[in-house]
């Protein structure tokens, strides 16, 4: 199961409860906040407002881009459409006025001039000649069509009104969608008449066929009604209505955006063909047209979302690395001042023991003196010799004196020691030095203390006041874990390679919990915050036993004991500075 | 035997001097340094008891002066402190190893004071 607590760093549940009013310098999560906060404001900021920026104007310009390419399109369009057809109106033209009426009324000679036209210029269906009453006078083509009166139709009007008309795409008697092309023949001696070509609307279609349209474009023709006049893909056949409404007049090509009757977003540009009544009309599908900047919007996106996620394992990932240093460096701090705290408290009450045991053993002595004095005089005037009582009493006084000096040599020993750096120690004297400020306790609560030190462990160099602390330490432990009755085991061995020496001090207490086992070592860690513990006795020792060149281990079943294991060198090579007691002087 | 005492109180080196005297040992005492050695000048001594700790001049340093005057005097240092430190630097320099601490039992002092007049009764 995924569990949170392992990737949490260790500053994120920190509580510095004693930093008192300076607690918002020590809060390291807000910190670490802060960091994140503002390292990602300084990274991000800029990033997410130039790819806006790009965003913008990419899309901008693509659209740009569609618009001027399909006005490009359309222009060209309209340029071959109008020539296509005004070459064909030019031809006639050229037609009527190199021909005489009687030329063109020979079917031969109009056959002659189609044939002409086609070679020429191609795509010509038919030829009609149609005189001054509408009437069909002459018609070269594929369909049968002869004598048809043509005066009501509007392109012949318009053709006799204006001398030239193309007319929009109509089905007409051959009941096939064309458009047609007339020349009216104007001289003033000559009797007018009008020169006629059908276009079948398949050459439009052909003509915009070659348009290259990418993909779901649609390009199509109009008449100025709306009405198709060549089919469009997807908005109807030939004459049927558009659904756009009709654009307005404009004699340049426009481009616009409209939404299709689907509703789709449409590109839609026209053109009006001047001289015709057509309306060139290009549609193309927004969506399709946007495709490539859609692709580059989508890598842009990815980038962005890759730089945000990057920059976010980054910021974080530093944040926390300096944070924790931060951290860290500041746990060490706090320990180094509690330590030197406790070792100098524990100096002054060194100070503080030996002064008072100095001042005692003074009187003490001419107290010894006096007695001994009171002694030898019993001892050597024949009349006291008897009075066993005299004697007994002061036995008693000197005896006590000696308690008492025992007493302040202790003392005076353990307090000297406390400044005293590398030396030759005994271990024995040493755990019986420390031992001796607890024999007391140990008999009020019934302890038993065995002390199990072989005689060939050898006198070895090495701190003696940090020794004295360690095991101090130790015992202390013990005790405070033990019950009344309890057993207290110091045992002392030599390693098989004779280079050091393993003490261990074993308790039949309550035992540490195997979640406190890992973290007994660590400063501040305590579970005697009932009873005032700092948490820092069981870290010093470590740190003493550590300075001293040793190691320590400790094995705990709940229950049944802790054993705390010292190994120690022999051979003393710690750094003689590193002295955790200040020099107490005097 | 002659046996000279210098320690600054007055009241435990004066009933010390009695009670080695009362064990037949002829003592003399002051209580300080300088009257110690004024004394040796005029007076032959084969012993020399010297508090470690004395006011002015420290029982080193009086040992050194005393010394000079008389190569032969042997010493014995008492301490208030149960050091060590002193121990060592003691035996050093008096290249003998006599050494109590106070309060001082007159039966341990009197076992020194014995061993030195054998030595010098076989040298």
């Amino acid at each position: 199961m995924f569990d949170i607590n392992r990737y949490k760093p260790k500053f994120w549940d920190h509580h510095d409860l004693s930093a008192g009013p300076y607690k918002p310098l020590f809060n390291f999560r807000l910190i670490w906040k802060q960091s994140v906060f503002l390292t990602l404001s300084v990274a991000l900021i800029p990033l997410l407002f130039l790819a806006a920026m790009d965003y913008r104007v990419t899309q901008k310009a693509e659209e740009s881009e569609i618009l001027l390419r399909t006005s490009r399109l359309l222009s060209n369009t309209r340029r071959s459409l109008s020539y296509f057809l005004d070459e064909r109106r030019f031809a006639l033209s050229f037609i009527v006025l190199d021909n005489i009426y009687d030329d063109l009324a020979d079917p031969v000679r109009l056959g002659q001039i189609l044939k002409n036209l086609q070679s020429g210029l191609g795509q010509w269906s038919d030829l009609s000649l149609i005189d001054d009453k509408g009437v069909q006078q002459n018609y070269i083509g594929p369909y049968t069509m002869k004598n048809i009166n043509y005066s009501d139709q509007d392109w012949y009007r318009d053709a006799v009104l204006n001398g030239s008309t193309i007319s929009d795409v109509f089905m007409g008697f051959r009941n096939v969608p064309h458009l047609v092309i007339a020349v009216k023949h104007q001289r003033m001696d000559e009797t007018p008449y009008v020169l006629r070509a059908a276009l079948d609307i398949e050459r439009l279609r052909e003509l915009l066929s070659q348009l290259a349209l990418s993909g779901q474009g649609d390009v199509f023709i109009i008449n100025h009604k709306g009405i198709l006049q060549t089919p469009s893909r997807y908005y109807g056949h030939v004459l049927e209505k558009m659904p756009f409404p009709i654009p307005d007049f404009s004699t340049q090509t426009q481009v616009l955006e409209r939404t299709d009757p689907q509703n789709r977003q449409v590109i839609m540009g026209y053109a009006y063909i001047t001289g015709t009544p057509f309306i060139l009309m290009v549609v193309k599908h927004k969506h399709e047209l946007m495709q490539p900047w859609y692709n580059t919007r989508f890598k842009l996106l990815l980038f962005l979302s890759g730089s945000i996620l990057i920059i976010l394992i980054v910021v974080i990932g530093v944040s926390t690395y300096l944070v924790n240093n931060i951290f860290v460096a500041d746990q060490k701090r706090v320990t180094t001042l509690h330590q030197a705290e406790y070792t100098n408290k524990l100096a002054s009450i060194g100070r503080l023991a030996a002064g008072v045991a100095h001042e005692i053993n003074n009187p003490l002595a001419i107290i010894n003196e006096k007695a001994g004095m009171i002694n030898d005089i019993f001892l050597f005037r024949k009349e006291y010799q008897s009075d066993t009582k005299l004697i007994g009493l002061v036995k008693a006084i000197i005896q006590s004196v000696d308690r008492c000096a025992a007493i302040t040599r202790r003392l005076l020993n353990f307090a000297r020691h406390i400044e005293v750096s590398v030396q030759k120690v005994n271990l024995k004297g040493i755990i019986q030095d420390v031992l001796g400020f607890q024999t007391k306790e140990a008999e009020y609560r019934s302890i038993d203390i065995t002390v199990d030190i072989p005689d060939d462990i050898p006198e070895f160099t090495s701190d003696r006041g940090k020794l004295q602390q360690i095991f101090l330490n130790l015992v202390n432990n013990a005790f405070s874990a033990m019950r009344d009755g309890g057993n207290l085991v110091i045992t002392a061995r030599l390693l098989a390679d004779a280079h050091q020496v393993r003490i261990s001090v074993k308790d039949d207490g309550c035992g540490i919990p195997e979640t406190d086992l890992k973290r007994i070592f660590e400063p501040f860690f305590t579970t005697k915050t009932s009873i005032g513990g700092t948490g820092l006795g069981l870290s010093i020792t470590y740190g003493l036993v550590r300075e001293l060149g040793g190691d320590i281990e400790v094995v705990s079943t709940e229950g049944t004991g802790t054993t705390f294991t010292v190994t120690l060198p022999l051979e003393f090579n710690g750094k003689k500075g590193e002295s955790h007691a200040c020099s107490t002087g005097g | 035997m002659r046996v000279l005492l210098v320690d600054d109180e007055e009241e435990l080196v004066s009933t010390l001097a009695e009670r080695l005297t009362m064990r037949g040992i002829d003592a003399y005492w002051v209580t300080s340094g300088h009257a110690a050695i004024e004394l040796i000048e005029h007076e032959n001594f084969d012993v020399a008891i010297l508090d470690i700790k004395l006011p002015r001049m420290s029982g080193l340093e009086l040992k050194r002066h005393l010394s000079r005057r008389k190569p032969n005097l042997k010493f014995i240092f008492l301490t208030g402190h149960g050091s060590e430190q002193d121990y060592v630097e003691g035996s050093a320099e008096a290249g003998n190893p006599y050494y109590l601490v106070k309060p001082v039992q007159i039966e341990i002092l009197m076992k020194k004071l014995t061993e030195i007049f054998q030595q010098e009764g076989n040298s």
